[in-house]
Parts: structure tokens; C-alpha cells; sequence
């Protein structure tokens, strides 16, 4: 089962490097992982999306809890949530399939955002799952790269994760 | 005005104002500043070793058979990688200690400078937390912070890694120690929830075959007290790990003696067949539990303890309890004694009768497979390392702090010495460190110069760390050392034995082993070879005699090298599958 793991983290150096290491260390994997300071510049958020069933979601918790610099962990799954990850598609674009791409990007409410004479590069935000329906709907267009940011999720409503 | 120190003066004085009064530790270049801050002054006493692994070990030695955190202090580089093991050791057992490690300067991290190592980066997954000061002025905070995460909530190692520009003593700053700790996310636990003590008090109150499985969180949260209270205020049986030996008397007969790969065989049947496991303190090891699946079948499940990652890690646990031990047990205590106040007199009879015969049917298994306590020497046969450890704990009155190595020998201490008192029995549980018995040893001794200290070891791990002879000489260590001596790697021989057809792939060295006795007396100590069962307790006598109280002694025992630790546990089995015997094989219930 996928879950979204929101933690708070002390903004200090190494703090990353601890929420890491214990899933390495602990055989627990690591879908995506996000991380930046957020508007008290003390503390950290980071989002990691991991798999597992309910027992080894529980240890996961439970283990990010005991390092000493994380605040918070919330389980966004448990609830209601809004999830979204942003994504950079570099595409060989030639003249014939110019056309095709725009129109894609377009039912996805993607922005191209870099154009140049054989290359678009599309943006597009969404959950994960929109990300790899457009990177299935995009056809026969040669990709030249692809940037995921990794999950960014909050609490629907007056769910909230604070320090 | 707040005083003016430098860096290297501010980390002893904040040691001293924690009230460390000993450390462990080896000196080098990084450390140099703060080796001169020790020199000029005198409450903090520093102990010189020969390896910085030996550092870490007695400053375990000294937190297990005191309580309070044992202090390290290495050099940068090998200094640092050196004690990893002693650290991961602690960790494991959740053993409060400090690791001060010295560092490159700041200016040369990350530039493979002479003697740097990444400290912070290569201790992270053994240690609780760690730190690396990057101003003088920290010192002081991170002092106390470290000294409070490493003694509370679940005990375990610190690190601070500090870069030697830090402790310049041309640079001063205000030294001020915290007189408290803020940590907005770091909580510990405390007392366990209320309702959750009541459920698990009407679960012991009704149970038919209940078992208190112990382990060395009580230890470590000083709770042996209202733990030996609740025990006898029910009557039930109480099962020890390794690591919680001394927790209740070992020669109670309430209790069963060690549970698990190698327990008593009316331990783990009784373990097997309860309806009611009160754990505490203890984490449902892969070396108590065998199969997890196969684990107490028929059995509710209370876990309390004061770590919640521990509970329903391994063994789902019906009634979990997050707490401290003591807290949890001083209220399991008060409110068992208004239980029974209450409990009206029927009840309380069938309640008796449940117990005994619950404890008639243990008894049984004492019985039919229980450890033979009273082995005879015999001349016409080698000696039984079971023997010598029975022998210890006759001329030692029982009273002895116990250390010991990893292998055969000491699983033969943990069954035949009975600990009768917590903190007594020192050994590395979780990790299992070959080499730990003797520096542990000199830790207890340094935080217990006027008691009996023991280190039961094997010839194998003694010469992991037997540089620590040295040091044993120039403090003066008396320590008795009983070698177990059976010419080979004899837990690793008994698995070839009976796993491998025998075949001793690099497990036996009879041809090349020094004699003892002599290195012994090259670094100034004493020693007595003992090969006659007959000769045993007149060389132990003569060890632990007045004559040689203030000496090292070491007793080097040439044992049955083919005996083998029973009862073992059968791969993949629940816990009543032993194998009981070399004879016997399998007792596959």
C-alpha cells in the first residue's frame, strides 16, 4: 500500500541525512522524497512517499519519531489530502508532432515553458498518477528528459501539521 | 560576568559541572587542546587504554553497574573508527554513554586531511543522536543535551565530534552551563497510560498460565524493586533475558532463569504454553522468540515499554504500555494491592489454586530437563566448563559483578551463575562483542573499586582485547579473569558441529594458542593453569584468597572441548523445540 508520510524536521545540518539513513538502514523504501524549510525557517518539511502494509507503516512512524530532530509525522493517507508533484518533460518536438504535443499538453493543463526550434519542455503539476498517464498519453514523441519533483501533500481541511 | 574559556576548557568543565568523574579514552592530534585542558585540572579523571574499542567498552562497563553515562574521549580518524564497535555495542543494549571525538579543523573537513573520518556520517545509524560543535560557544548546551538524550527514555550513545579549531586555546567565549534541557522534539515517555494499566492488571488477575518475560529495560530504569514486588504479590513465574539476568533474584523460585535459544527448558515450555505474556522491558529478540510465528500461540500479549517503536515490532502486543518501567510498575503495584484488597475471598482462592497449578506443572519441567546445579568435579574426565562457572559462583558467594565475552562461555555464566541482584551481570546482549568481558570489567571496577569484579571469558574473545593488561597494571585493576579455555571458537565449533558435518572451517587454533599463564605474568599479573577438575576450586580459592586481593588474577581452565550449550533451540521451531542433549537430539514437542 502507497502511503505519504508528511514529517517535520529541525532545519539543522544532518537532520536530512538521519531520515535517510534510517530507511536504509531499516529496509524501509523510499518512493520519492521532498524536502525544504518552510515559513518558520527552524523547521523543515519533508514529504516521503513509501509502501508497506499497516504494520511496517506503523514501525516507519514509530521510527522517524525517535530521531531526535523530527517534530511531527503525520500520515497523510490516514485522511482526506491533496497530493501534487511537478514534473519536467523535455520532448524532440519536429515540426509534425508539434502540433500533437501542444494539444496533450493542453488536455492535461500542461504549460510549455521552454521552446526551441525541435525541442518543447512541458510542465505539468498533478498527482503522481496524472504525471504517468501524460508520460503514457504523450505517444511516439522521443523524450529527451523527464524531472520529477517527488509528492508535496497537506491535510484537507483544518487537518493540520504543526510544531 | 560570565567566565571566559576556551573551547577545550569548556568541554571538561561542562563534563565536570555533569558530574562525569571518569573518562575513558586515548589521545591524538585533534585531541591534543582538549588532553591539555584535562592535564589542568583534577575532578575529571582520565583513564589511558591501549584501544579505543577498550574505551568504549569500559565506559559501558562503568554506565551498566552504575546507571550513569560512561564517558569516551578518541582522537579524530582511527581514534573515531576504533570506537564504532564499543558504541554499537551500547547502542544495542541501549547503554547511556558519551563518545567525545576530536576532529580535523573545520577549515580541512571534507578534504581527506590527515587522520579525518567522517564521525558524524559513519556512527549515525549506531548512535541515539550526535552532534558536531561548530562554535566554542555550543560547548556547554550541547554538553547537557547530550548528557540528557543519552540517560533518558530509551538509554543509548551520543556523539559529539569536535573539530579542533573549536578548542583552540587562544579563543575564548562565555562559558555558562544550562542549568535544563529544551528540546521541543524530543519527549521521552514517562508514565503509562492509565487505562491501559487497568486492562492489563485485570488480564493478570484472571489468567491461568501467566509468565512475567523480563528483560534489561528494568534494569536500566532502576525498577527491580516494584517488579519484584508485583511478581510476589501474584505468585507468578518470572522469566529473565540475557540482558535482564539479576532483575529478580536468580535463585527465587519463582523464577525460571533465561528464556530463549539457550534457556532453561521450563522457561521456554512455559513460555510456550501460557495463556498471559507480561513482557517488560524487553523486545521479543529473534533469540528469545524462535519462530515469531510460532510464538506463545495461545497467549495475550502485555508489552510495556519506554520505547513505542519496540512494541508490535516483532510480536503484536494486545495491551501495549508505553512508559517508563519504574513509573509503569510503581502503578501496577498500587493498584494491584486495591485489586486484591477488593478481590472477594472465592476468587481469590481459584485465583492461588490457578497459580499452583500452573507452578506445579513448571515445576515438572524443572524437573524432568531443568540445568543440573550440582556438578561434581571429576579427575577421570576433562573439566565441564559448567563446572568452573557453578564453582565461581559457590566461592564468590554469589555476590560477584559478573562480565563476560560472547560464545560459550557465556551462555554457561548466564545459566549456572545465579544473579541475584540487577547490575551484576555485565554482558554484550544485542550485538554480541567478542572482546567486550575484560575492558567492561575494568569500567565496573573503576566505578567499584572495593567490590569483586569477574570477567568469565573464552580464549577467543579475551584475545580480542587482551591489550588491556597493560592498563589493568596501571590502575591498579584487580579483576579476576576465569578463562574457559577450549582451544577454538567454541559456539561457531558447536554450530559446524551440528550444522556443517562437523567440518570446523576456521574455528580452531589449538596449535598456536600462547600459554597463558606466562603472557599473563609478562604484563605483571597473575596467573594459575588449571587442568584437573580436582584443582579447580583450590586455584579459584587461591584466586579470590586475601593473599591476592589486590592482584589480577587470571585463571586459565583448559575445558571439554567438545562440550556443547544445551538446551539450543530448533531453527524455525516455537519455543518449546529444543534440542536437549548431544544424546538426546531433538526434543521436538
Amino acid at each position: 500500500m502507497r502511503r505519504i508520510l508528511a514529517v517535520l524536521l529541525e532545519n539543522e545540518a544532518g537532520a536530512l541525512s538521519r531520515v535517510v539513513g534510517l530507511f536504509a538502514q531499516r529496509n524501509f523504501n523510499i518512493e520519492s522524497l521532498t524536502v525544504a524549510p518552510t515559513e518558520d525557517v527552524t523547521l523543515s518539511r519533508l514529504t516521503v512517499t513509501t509502501a508497506g502494509d499497516e504494520r511496517r507503516i506503523e514501525q516507519i512512524t514509530k521510527q522517524l519519531h525517535k530521531l531526535v530532530e523530527v517534530v511531527k509525522v503525520m500520515d497523510l493517507c490516514e485522511a482526506d489530502h491533496v497530493e501534487r508533484e511537478l514534473m519536467l518533460i523535455k520532448l524532440r518536438a519536429s515540426s509534425d508532432e508539434r502540433q500533437e504535443i501542444k494539444r496533450t499538453a493542453d488536455i492535461f493543463r500542461g504549460q510549455i515553458v521552454d521552446v526551441t526550434a525541435d525541442t518543447y519542455t512541458v510542465q505539468l503539476v498533478g498527482p503522481s498518477e496524472k504525471l504517468d498517464a501524460f508520460l503514457r498519453a504523450i505517444g511516439t514523441a522521443p523524450i529527451l528528459e523527464v524531472v520529477r519533483s517527488g509528492v508535496s501533500g497537506v491535510g484537507r481541511g483544518d487537518r493540520v501539521l504543526s510544531s | 560576568m560570565a567566565e571566559m574559556l576556551s573551547g577545550g576548557d569548556m568541554l571538561i568543565r561542562a563534563l565536570q559541572d555533569e558530574g562525569v568523574e571518569h573518562v575513558f579514552g586515548y589521545p591524538g592530534g585533534a585531541a591534543l587542546h582538549i588532553y591539555d585542558a584535562i592535564f589542568r585540572q583534577q575532578k575529571v579523571e582520565h583513564v589511558l587504554v591501549r584501544h579505543e574499542q577498550a574505551a568504549t567498552h569500559m565506559a559501558d562497563g562503568y554506565a551498566r553497574s552504575t546507571g550513569r553515562p560512561g564517558v569516551v574521549l578518541v582522537t579524530s580518524g582511527p581514534g573515531a573508527t576504533n570506537a564504532i564497535t564499543g558504541i554499537a555495542t551500547a547502542y544495542m543494549d541501549s547503554i547511556p554513554m558519551v563518545v567525545i571525538s576530536a576532529q580535523v579543523p573545520q577549515e580541512q573537513i571534507g578534504t581527506d586531511a590527515f587522520q579525518e573520518t567522517d564521525m558524524v556520517g559513519i556512527s549515525r545509524p549506531v548512535v541515539k543522536h550526535s552532534f558536531m560543535i561548530k562554535d566554542p560557544a555550543e560547548i556547554p548546551s550541547v554538553v547537557k543535551k547530550a548528557f540528557h538524550l543519552a540517560s533518558t527514555g530509551r538509554p543509548g550513545p551520543v556523539v559529539i565530534d569536535v573539530p579542533k579549531d573549536t578548542t583552540d586555546p587562544t579563543m575564548f567565549a562565555e562559558y555558562q552551563f544550562p542549568a535544563a534541557v529544551k528540546m521541543r522534539s524530543y519527549n521521552p515517555a514517562s508514565k503509562g497510560n492509565g487505562r491501559q494499566i487497568r486492562k492489563a492488571l485485570a488480564a493478570l488477575v484472571s489468567a491461568n498460565r501467566p509468565v512475567f518475560y523480563v528483560g534489561g529495560g528494568v534494569i536500566m530504569a532502576n525498577a527491580t524493586d516494584s517488579l519484584r514486588e508485583l511478581v510476589r504479590s501474584l505468585g507468578y513465574p518470572v522469566t529473565n533475558t540475557l540482558m535482564g539476568l539479576g532483575a529478580v533474584p536468580g535463585n527465587d523460585p519463582q523464577c525460571l532463569g533465561m528464556l530463549g535459544m539457550h534457556g532453561t527448558y521450563q522457561a521456554n515450555m512455559a513460555m510456550h504454553e501460557t495463556d498471559l505474556v507480561c513482557c517488560i522491558g524487553a523486545r521479543f529478540d529473534d533469540r528469545v522468540t524462535n519462530n515469531p510465528d510460532k510464538f506463545s500461540p495461545s497467549a495475550t500479549i502485555i508489552h510495556i515499554d519506554v520505547d513505542p517503536a519496540s512494541i508490535s515490532k516483532i510480536i503484536e502486543a494486545d495491551i501495549p504500555i508505553v512508559g517508563d518501567a519504574k513509573l509503569v510498575l510503581e502503578e501496577m503495584c498500587a493498584q494491584l494491592a486495591k485489586i486484591l484488597e477488593a478481590e472477594p475471598e472465592a476468587e481469590q482462592h481459584a485465583r492461588q489454586a490457578r497459580t499452583q497449578r500452573w507452578c506445579e506443572q513448571i515445576g515438572e519441567w524443572r524437573e524432568q530437563h531443568g540445568l543440573n546445579h550440582e556438578l561434581r568435579a571429576d579427575s577421570a574426565r576433562p573439566i565441564l566448563p559448567q563446572l568452573a562457572v557453578q564453582m565461581l559462583y559457590k566461592v564468590t558467594g554469589g555476590d560477584a559483578f559478573v562480565t563476560s565475552d560472547v560464545g560459550q562461555h557465556q551462555m554457561f555464566a548466564a545459566q549456572y551463575y545465579h544473579f541475584n541482584e540487577p547490575r551484576r551481570w555485565i554482558n554484550s546482549g544485542g550485538l554480541g562483542t567478542m572482546g567486550f568481558g575484560l575492558p567492561a570489567a575494568m569500567g565496573v571496577q573503576m566505578a567499584h573499586p572495593l567490590e569483586t569484579v569477574v570477567c568469565i571469558t573464552g580464549e577467543g574473545s579475551f584475545m580480542m582485547n587482551m591489550q588491556e593488561l597493560s592498563t589493568c597494571l596501571q590502575y591498579g585493576f584487580p579483576i579476576k579473569i576465569l578463562n574457559l579455555n577450549n582451544q577454538a571458537l567454541g559456539m561457531v565449533k558447536q554450530w559446524q558441529d551440528m550444522q556443517y558435518g562437523g567440518r570446523h572451517s576456521q574455528s580452531t587454533y589449538s596449535d598456536s594458542l600462547p600459554d597463558f599463564k606466562t603472557l599473563v605474568e609478562a604484563f605483571g599479573h597473575v596467573g594459575i593453569k588449571v587442568t584437573d577438575a580436582n584443582e579447580l576450586e583450590p586455584a579459584l580459592d587461591w584466586a579470590f584468597s586475601a593473599e591476592l586481593k589486590g592482584k589480577l588474577v587470571f585463571v586459565d581452565v583448559w575445558v571439554d572441548p567438545h562440550e556443547h550449550v544445551y538446551p539450543m533451540a530448533i531453527k524455525g521451531g516455537s519455543m518449546r523445540d529444543m534440542i536437549l542433549s548431544k544424546s538426546t537430539g531433538a526434543e521436538s514437542n
